[in-house]
């Protein structure tokens, strides 16, 4: 039948180069700190991530706060809802998910599952955390500098980035969010090589491409998209810094600022926009994909059946990865580019769908006849199905050049971004910390703490971004801090907002009971053995758990088969691991 | 088992919701009743798919949860159901992206016979500018802006001294005759937005953005801006009266044209600054 694999079990070639020696820490310092221990520097970039993304959460409840309850909050001014939106929008894109899903999670799993000891260049690896660290604490700076962060939306779209009419635009505000994204993409570009380097050159005897478990794939083409995409914001950041330093005029055209002349010439404002958008776009599959593939591992582990249609599913990551490099000027149907563009852009942007439908039906599929455990990854993982499925049919309005023109810049559009690229891919966080935990720690995350978490997260998230859909059909444009009375605006849709601030404010708090989880069964959780899961690739096979420095014994692992061999006819248990040499499978020995 | 349940109530409660709810768009007031009808056909199509693929999801927990001694199939691809699903995605994607791109084809041509009428956008209010009997709008230049003449009108082209100026103040316009809107913005971007029209557009320091549509229906509406332009970007508003054709041109005759409003004393002035900003570029 298919042929998953092209190596029988005395076909995999004995290693061409020997084990290079790794980096061996000798103090307490180079072993916690300066660590360039993959799986160290993945707790550093999660833990730092986690943090930061904390006050993009509580700036959330801010903002709901107000719109929920507009003249309420003194301290909420126009110009501190910009701020605050600006903040929490771009701490949630990159400074928490992209951090998250490839400095954290790559660099604990990509070793890990691909049978390596560490990622290829350790010492540039650690400096990428540093240099994000650097990044977060600029970001943070700003909040305390004169005049504030800066108020221009998460998509910093110049003239009014670097004017006096927004926050922090003649300040340092935007000075210092631009140095610390210059800052994050060279962080980023540092790990970003070695996660792919590992990838191609650091897999272990025997792991083929077409074995890698999906969560590979994921991360590993997120992070060429990444090394791709980011360079655009890099020279859009650099050239920003320059006209508002400077002078110079990249992007800013002759204008008027409050009734001055003022002196740049000639740029182009639309410039800055297929700049950030050809990075922008990329961006939302950089932070779908790895969850894409996280989610895939997740299903298959726990419905002990493997995943449906992997070579599909394979070719459906590198396919969506590269077509998202060709549909960035969907963000800019209206944006009064060249109107025949939108022709092309919502061609391709709707041809994306065929890909991503299919990885919908493979998760779906993998649940058919399968022995569905609904432990906390699995149930996240539904939950990730329902939302990303909601949010991915949305975009098909966005997407279709003409049903965007009603709904651009409305909270249609709030709600179709949280549900797809805010709720869905943090459903999956959260499944990939249940699943994982264990293996970083060594125990389990306690049961009851963590069903609670799921519950109201899913059905809360659910409804504060739901009805929000309509919120935007009736017309409301987003970032508009309160809504004063507009004629067409009914009072039921200020109810709607009081209720939806509601469900926020309460799925914020089940996340403190999960930070509180995070800790707490770090010593009273139950004691979890190495493959608590039953799980078949090679991160629960490690001489450990936690994984010692080095991760696998003094040999590493072979590996004989892909990674989905759950439930095979015949076998002694439900599952086998990838390095076990075990009885011949469609994808195992020949 | 709970999950099987909550997945069938979201089914169930979206559908219900969407059904129920109040919540729906303004009654429309122009000739894009397209739009709305594509939109209304994308929802039926996605209902549909998120229906069908949730409850699936919801059946298969329910029917293959675990339980003692149950063992998963063992089925690593099926080449003919994943082409089949394929090929039905495919097909449904084009039956949204055709008629979507047909309308948009309308959307982008503009009629012959539509009037033209310049929107002007800063830090926060709307300006407008209406053809005088010549029907043309005269040249505009950022630079030639000043408190004589905030919309920066070209005073050395012709065309523009009859141009009927509306600063800070409601636009009118005639029911059922199309307009090209012109779109200008003097200081960062904007975003001239009716919701009742449907149509909406980014304003451009340094460009001229535009749309096209017919009002179809008497009446006051407000105008927002719909592109983040400072903190004033909320409260950016503006009011689109449309008129019968007599009430339309009564308002017409009250307005005053640039060259009325700049008066012999100034024009000379801002000739000269016409002619020194020339040099410069
Ligand atoms: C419970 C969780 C969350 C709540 C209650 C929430 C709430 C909000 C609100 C009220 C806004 C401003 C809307 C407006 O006025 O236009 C916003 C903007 C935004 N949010 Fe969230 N959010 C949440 C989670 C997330 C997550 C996980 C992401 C990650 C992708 C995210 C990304 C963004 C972005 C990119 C913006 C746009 C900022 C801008 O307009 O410049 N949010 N969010
Ligand atoms: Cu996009
Ligand atoms: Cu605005």
């Amino acid at each position: 039948m298919v042929d998953v694999t092209p190596h029988g079990a005395d076909l995999i070639p004995p290693a061409e180069v020997g084990e290079m020696e790794l980096y061996h820490p000798h103090s307490w310092w180079t072993k916690y700190v300066f660590s360039q221990d993959a799986k160290v520097i993945a707790i550093q970039y999660s833990g730092t991530a986690l943090a930061i993304g904390l006050v993009a959460l509580v700036l959330s409840w801010l903002m709901r706060l107000q719109l929920g309850f507009p003249g309420t909050f003194d301290f909420i001014t126009p110009e501190a809802y910009y701020q605050f939106m600006t903040m929490h929008g771009m701490i949630m894109v990159i400074y928490l998910l992209t951090a998250l899903f490839l400095g954290g999670f790559g660099n604990y799993l990509i070793p890990l599952m691909v049978g390596a000891r560490d990622m290829v260049f350790p010492y540039v690896n650690m400096l990428s955390y540093w240099i994000y660290l650097l990044a977060v604490l600029v970001l943070v700076a700003s909040f305390f500098a004169p005049g504030g962060p800066t108020g221009a939306g998460w998509t910093l779209y110049p003239p009014q980035a670097i004017l006096s009419g927004t926050p922090g635009g003649t300040g340092p505000g935007i000075i210092l969010m631009l140095v610390s994204l210059i800052l994050f993409i060279i962080g980023f570009t540092m790990g970003g090589l070695n996660y792919v380097v590992t990838v191609l050159q650091g897999r272990t005897r025997g792991m083929t491409l077409m074995r890698l478990p999906l969560t590979v794939w994921g991360i590993f083409t997120a992070t060429v998209m990444a090394l791709l995409a980011f360079p655009a914001l890099f020279v859009a950041c650099v050239m920003m810094l320059f006209d508002r330093a400077i002078g110079s005029s990249f992007f800013m055209p002759a204008i008027v600022e409050m009734g001055e002349q003022s002196p740049h010439n000639g740029g182009s404002p639309i410039m800055f926009q297929h700049l950030f958008w050809f990075f922008g776009h990329p961006e939302v599959y950089i932070v779908a994909l790895p969850a894409f593939g996280i989610v895939s591992d997740l299903i298959s582990t726990h419905a002990r059946k493997n995943i449906f249609g992997y070579r599909m599913m394979v070719w459906a990551i590198v396919g969506i990865g590269a077509l998202s490099f060709v549909v960035w000027a969907h963000h800019m149907y209206v944006s009064g580019m060249h109107p025949y563009f939108g022709f092309f852009f919502a061609t391709t942007t709707l041809i994306i769908a065929v890909p991503t439908a299919i990885k919908v039906y493979n998760w779906v599929l993998t649940l058919w006849r399968g022995d569905i455990h609904l432990t906390i990854p699995m149930l996240f993982a539904l939950a990730f199905i329902v939302t990303f499925v909601n949010g991915g049919l949305t975009g098909l309005f966005l997407g279709n050049v003409v049903v965007d023109v009603p709904l651009s810049d409305t909270m249609f559009v709030v709600a179709h971004f949280h549900m797809v690229m805010g709720v869905a891919p943090i459903m999956v966080v959260f499944g990939a910390v249940y699943h994982w935990y264990p293996k970083m720690t060594g125990r389990m995350l306690n049961e009851w703490m963590g069903r609670f978490h799921f519950w109201v997260t899913f059905i809360g998230a659910y409804l504060i971004f739901f009805p929000m859909h309509y919120v935007g059909l009736v017309g409301v444009p987003r970032r508009y801090p309160e809504l004063g009375d507009t004629a067409f605006i009914p009072p039921s849709v200020h109810t709607l907002n009081e209720f939806i601030t509601v469900a926020a404010l309460t799925v914020g708090f089940a996340q403190l009971v999960f930070l509180f989880n995070l800790f707490w069964s770090i010593r009273h959780g139950k004691e979890a053995g190495d493959n608590p899961w039953r799980a078949t690739t090679l991160e629960w096979q490690t001489a450990g758990t936690p994984p010692p420095h080095g991760n696998f014994g003094k040999e590493l692992p072979v590996v004989y088969r892909w990674a989905y061999d759950y439930s095979v006819p015949g076998a002694a248990e439900d599952f086998i691991a990838q390095n076990d040499p075990g009885p011949a499978t469609q994808g195992g020995p020949a | 088992m709970a999950i099987a349940l909550v997945l069938v109530l979201v089914v169930v409660g979206s559908v219900l919701f969407h059904a129920l709810s109040p919540w729906w768009w303004t009654p429309i007031a122009s000739n894009w009743g397209y739009i709305d009808s594509t939109l209304v056909a994308t929802f039926w199509i996605t209902g549909a798919v998120f229906s069908a693929v949730v409850l699936f999801m919801a059946y298969c927990v329910y029917r293959f949860r675990h339980k003692e001694g149950q063992k998963a199939a063992y089925e690593p691809e099926s080449r003919k159901l994943e082409s089949w699903l394929t090929l039905v995605t495919a097909v449904g994607v084009a039956a949204m992206l055709a008629p979507g791109l047909y309308v948009w084809k309308q959307f982008v041509t503009v009629p012959k016979d539509a009037t033209e009428v310049e929107v002007v956008a800063q830090q926060w209010q709307w300006s407008y500018r209406l053809p005088g009997a010549d029907g043309k709008l005269g040249t505009s230049n950022a630079r030639l802006i000043n408190a004589d003449n905030p919309l920066g009108i070209n005073p050395e082209d012709p065309n523009g001294q009859d141009d009927v100026v509306v600063e800070a103040a409601d636009l009118h316009l005639p029911i059922d005759k199309p307009v090209k809107m012109l779109l200008r913005s003097i200081d960062v971007l904007h975003d001239f937005y009716v919701p009742e029209f449907r149509a909406k557009m980014d304003m451009v320091p340094g460009m001229v953005t535009y749309f096209w549509f017919t009002p179809t229906r008497t009446g006051t509406f407000e105008v927002l801006c719909a592109e983040l332009c400072g903190t004033g970007h909320g409260f950016m508003r503006g009011i689109v009266m449309v008129d019968t054709e007599q009430d339309y041109t009564s308002w017409l005759q009250q307005q005053s044209t640039f060259a009325q409003l700049t008066g012999p004393a100034k024009v000379g002035a801002l000739a000269d600054q016409a002619k020194a900003v020339a040099a410069m570029e």
